[in-house]
This record gives structure tokens, sequence and C-alpha cells, in this order.
């Protein structure tokens, strides 16, 4: 029993992780209906600008928040300048797109920072919580910061006159316009919200993976699939999904025997599809409703 | 003539002619040009034929070339004969996982296939399998020799041997897209709906889709296995997926003659991102794709058109 509860800890302990990361992607399908490829690897750089400003000597606190305003108007940069003129191209297109995005950051990234790992700090130190040894005081800030991520952005769309009109864009373009929202804005917008949030996900992942420009390889994967289990109309059902693929893949590597770890990752992408074939909408999703 | 029948004409006699006058190396690239164009139109049968979005033509072409180096090195099977083998496996295969994935559209099936991409590499190096994959180590496959006596080399006669397979199959490609079964395929791309309102049995046509899809990519991935003379699960994780479909998008999708364009794009364009900066090659990359993207973003087909118009 106590490697069961040790080994659920330890899961919720990574799926803050990936919580953090499908809290991102969420962010972005709700603005542009798209998976963005490139979102890692835009957190990744965030984060690099953060370590880069400390470097300098800046503090902490007031590191983060310079990191998230640059990281705001760098998203509303990329997409002003690369992908509104791809908003009319077809879907696969763009997922081109966000593919090329990705070589780039990671390129560049790699030359300015090249590939060596580096520490970051963590505000909330690591020594053990609450006397447990597998969920260090970090960890618990993670997943303290990620819930109170998940409580503004809800507080955001549903109580503000911009997020009602962020969610306007996303769901029905024409209307939205016709009642005087600006829509190209709106997503606009929603790349620097979603941008922003990505170096949050970096900054508190990076004391645990280390930075590199390859740390969030993996990190994405499960941050996509804990999104879509969740329902990616759901930022509640994200950040649930993350801590179930977290959850899962620890147990499914202790109790399923002959599953190491080079097979953790596809028995938590069978139990996603699985999911999915039964409820296509995630867990947590509002089904899609087309007329016909 | 037709400007489109010309160019084609053009690019067949490129290839035939071009082999005679350049070096074994750069043979080898064309062979490769033809692999992965075969494994480019493979997928835009599916996506530009059926609308149906993959991001796991990896494991199909592993699967294909797992099959017949395992066939040549532990059966002593000749070379020509694995490829049907393989094809057929992988259509089979193909056909079953489109099963699941039937119920999922967009980025969830975009998930799915990718778990499937992502699953392969580790289930190849798995140590119960090892007897016959050769697990991480992988298999050293034999370039098979010219037969008849004829005087060429290993590598011209593959590729002439390559070049047949891959005609065979584009002209079959195209007949099928303009059957009734591809336009079933399309009348399900455009409007699922509608399509099964005109008695289009969607989800056997969903299905066929993958599995001819898979068909296809597995021959590519049997002969790939045997010009690159070597298979091992690294050769065959997501990257391989992501290239193939950015070689769809930028040959233009649910264009087949637009495949072998793509194809050059991803075999050549790597290359020459790293002969203009070593340190920055991907973002070269990155920055070539955009371009390509931003000035023809239905793909090749872009290109043809301009040229088609101005003419008039």
């Amino acid at each position: 029993m106590e490697l069961f509860t040790n080994q659920v800890l330890a899961g919720i302990a990574t799926g803050a992780i990936y919580a953090c990361m499908a809290l991102a992607v969420v962010m972005i399908y709700q603005a542009i209906d798209h998976l963005n490829f490139a979102q890692g690897e835009m957190a990744m750089f965030s984060t690099f600008i953060s370590w880069q400003l400390m470097q300098w000597g800046i503090p902490y606190w007031w590191a983060f928040l310079a990191t998230l305003i640059i990281s705001f108007i760098g998203g509303i940069a990329i997409e002003r300048l690369l992908f509104k003129p791809l908003a009319k191209a077809p879907i696969l297109t763009n997922v081109a797109g966000f593919v090329a995005l990705f070589a780039i950051v990671n390129s560049v990234a790699g030359l300015i920072w090249d590939f060596t790992i580096k520490q970051y700090p963590t505000p909330f130190g690591s020594s053990p919580f609450l006397g447990s040894q597998l969920i260090s005081t970090h960890q618990a800030g993670m997943i303290g910061v990620t819930v109170l991520l998940l409580i503004l952005l809800f507080l955001f769309f549903q109580y503000t006159r911009m997020g009602l009109a962020m969610r306007a864009a996303a769901s029905l373009p024409e209307s939205a316009r016709l009642v005087g929202i600006n829509t190209s804005w709106m997503i606009a917008l929603g790349w620097g919200m979603a941008s922003a949030i990505g170096a949050i996900a970096g900054i508190l992942i990076a004391p645990v993976v280390f930075l590199e420009p390859n740390m969030m390889g993996g990190v994405l994967i499960y941050g996509f699939a804990a999104a879509v289990l969740g329902g990616l109309s759901s930022p509640l059902g994200a950040v649930i999904g993350g801590f179930l693929v977290g959850v899962f893949e620890n147990l499914a590597g202790t109790y399923i025997p002959g599953v190491g770890n080079e097979l953790k990752l596809p028995i938590a992408l069978a139990l996603i599809i699985t999911v999915l074939v039964v409820k296509p909408a995630g867990l947590f999703g509002r089904p899609i409703v087309k007329r016909v | 003539m037709t400007l489109g029948l010309g160019t084609s004409l053009v690019v067949l006699a490129a290839l035939i002619i071009g082999p005679m006058f350049v070096k074994n190396f750069i043979i080898f690239q064309m062979t490769m040009l033809l692999i992965y164009a075969l494994a480019v139109l493979a997928l835009n049968i599916l996506t530009g034929g059926s609308g149906q979005f993959s991001l796991g033509q990896s494991a199909f072409y592993a699967v294909g070339a797992y099959t017949s180096a395992i066939l040549m090195e532990h059966g002593n099977m000749n070379y020509a004969l694995t490829l049907p083998i393989a094809g057929v496996i992988c259509f089979g295969f193909g056909f079953v996982f489109g099963q699941p994935a039937l119920r999922l559209s967009g980025v969830y099936l975009a998930l799915a296939t990718f778990a499937l991409a992502a699953a392969i590499p580790q289930f190849l190096k798995l140590g119960v399998f090892e007897r016959w994959t050769g697990g991480v180590q992988g298999l050293v496959v034999t370039k098979p020799d010219a037969p008849f006596g004829l005087p060429m080399s290993q590598d011209i006669w593959f590729y002439y041997f390559t070049l047949a397979i891959s005609i065979g199959i584009y002209i079959a490609s195209i007949n099928l897209l303009r059957s009734r079964s591809g336009r079933a395929f399309m009348a399900i791309r455009d409007n699922e709906i509608a399509a099964s309102a005109m008695g289009v049995d969607v989800a056997l046509y969903k299905t066929l889709a993958f599995g001819v899809s898979a068909g296809i990519t597995g021959v590519a991935g049997g002969l790939g296995a045997i010009a690159v003379q070597f298979v091992a699960p690294d050769g065959y994780t997501f990257t391989l997926a992501i290239s193939l479909f950015l070689g769809m998008v930028v040959g233009g999708v649910g264009w087949l003659p637009g495949s072998i364009v793509g194809s050059a794009f991803i075999i050549f364009v790597p290359n020459i991102a790293e002969s203009i900066s070593k340190g920055l090659s991907g973002a070269v990359f990155g920055v070539l794709l955009f371009l390509v993207i931003f000035l023809v973003p239905h793909g090749a087909r872009d290109v043809l058109k301009l040229v088609a118009w101005r003419r008039n």
C-alpha cells in the first residue's frame, strides 16, 4: 500500500509538469483552434530569457515578471509576423509553419545559450514537502501555481469582457465580428497569453528537468496528451488530464510487468487513445456539435 | 500536349537518364528521393484523398522495413518478393488501425497516429523480439546484385528497380483516385454526411484509405531498408513522420505529382541548410520552410498553376 501511495504522489509531482504545459496548449487551442507544436520551444526560449536576466543580476521575481511581459509581446509578434499571413492558408500549411517555428526557435536557442545543461533556481526551495521524500516543496509550489493559474484563467474567461470577447472570437468568428469584436487581435492576444503561460510552465519545469534547448521535447508530448485527454476546450480538464497522465504513467511503470521505462510512453498514449475512442471530446471537453 | 504531361515526361526522362552520368552517392540519394516520394504519395492518398490526418506514417514505414529485412536475413527470401509481403502486412496493419481511428478526427486523430509513431520504435527495441529484430542494434541487410548478369553496379540496379516500382505505384494511385473508390474517398473528405447520404460506406472507405496508405508506405519502407542496407529502431522515429508530413505540404496536399517535389524538399533542404550554416542549420531549415509556405501556401501545385497562367 505504501508503494502505491508513493507512486501516486510521485505521479502527481510529475503530473504537475504536464498540467502546466497542457494549460498552455489549451490556451492557444482556444484562441486559434490549432495545436501549436512549437509551444514547448517557445516556453524553453522564455525560460532561457529569464535565466539570462538572472545571470545579469536581476532578482528572481523581477526576472519572472520581465520574462512574462517579453513572452507576451513575443507571442503577439510571432502571430502578427508569421501566422497572420497564413490565416487563410489550409490548416496543414499552418501545422508546417509550427514545425518551422519549432526548428528555428530550437536552433537559435542552441546557438545563443549552447546545449550544455544548466541549473535553474527555484523560489520554493527543494526540501521534502511535509516530510514526504517524494514531493519536494518545489513540486508542491508548482502544483499550487498551476491551480492558481487555472483559477485566474477561469475568472478571466468567465467574468471579464475581454475574456468573453476572446471566447466569442474563437467559437464563432463571423458573429463575433458582427458585434464589433476585433477577432484578428483576439487571436494575437491568445498567442500572447499562451506564450506567457508557457513561460510560467517553463520556469516551473526547468528546476526539475534542467535547462537546455531540448528540455521540452518529452514534456510537450505529455502536455498534448494531457490536454487531449482532459478535453481541448476545458482548461480544468487539461490540468486534471495532466495529473492523470502523470499518475497513470507511474503506476503502469510499477505494476504492469514488463513495462520498463521504454514502454511508459506508449502505454500512456495507448490509455489516452482508449479514452478518446470512448469519449472523443476528452473527459471534460464539450462535444462539438456540427450543423448538417 | 498539356503542360502537366510535358513536365511529367521531362521529369521521367531525367529520372531515367540521370543516373548514367552521376556518382554512386548521388544515385543513392536519387533512390531515397523515389522511396520518400512513395511514402509522401501514400500520405497524400490518405490526407489529400480521404481527408484523414496522420502523423504516424513512420510506424508503417518501420513495419515495412522490418518485414523486408527479417524475411531477407532470417528467411533468405528474394528481396523483390519481400516487398509485396511488406505491403500486404502494412495494409492489414493500417486497416486494423483505421478502425479506432474512425471515431477520431482532426487533432485527435493526429494524436492517435502520433502515439503509434512513438510506440513502434520502443516495441522494436523490446527484448522479446530481439531474436528477429536485432534489438537496439538493428539488422544489416545485404544489397542485391543486378540479375541476369547485367553490367550494372548494385546501386544503379537498385535505383532502376525502385524507379520501376515507383512508376507502377504512381500510376496505380492516380487510377485509384479516379476510380469509384477514389471518388468515395474524396466525397468523404469534402463532406462526410453528404457522402454517407449518397450511399458511400464511410467506415469501410476510411479504413480502406488507411490500409492503402499504410500498404504503399510499407513497400517504401521495404525499399528503404534495402537501399540503406540497415534497419534500426532509431531510424524510424517521429522525426521521419514529421518529414513525410512536411513533404506532403510542400508538394501540395491532394496533388500526387507533388510528392516527388516534397520528397526532394525533405531530402535536400536539410543538407542545404547545413551547408549554409552549421550552427544554425535548424533555423535556416525553418526559414526556408516558412518561405515556401508563404510563397506557395498550397504547395508545388501553385507553381505549376502560375506557369500555366503566365503562358495563357
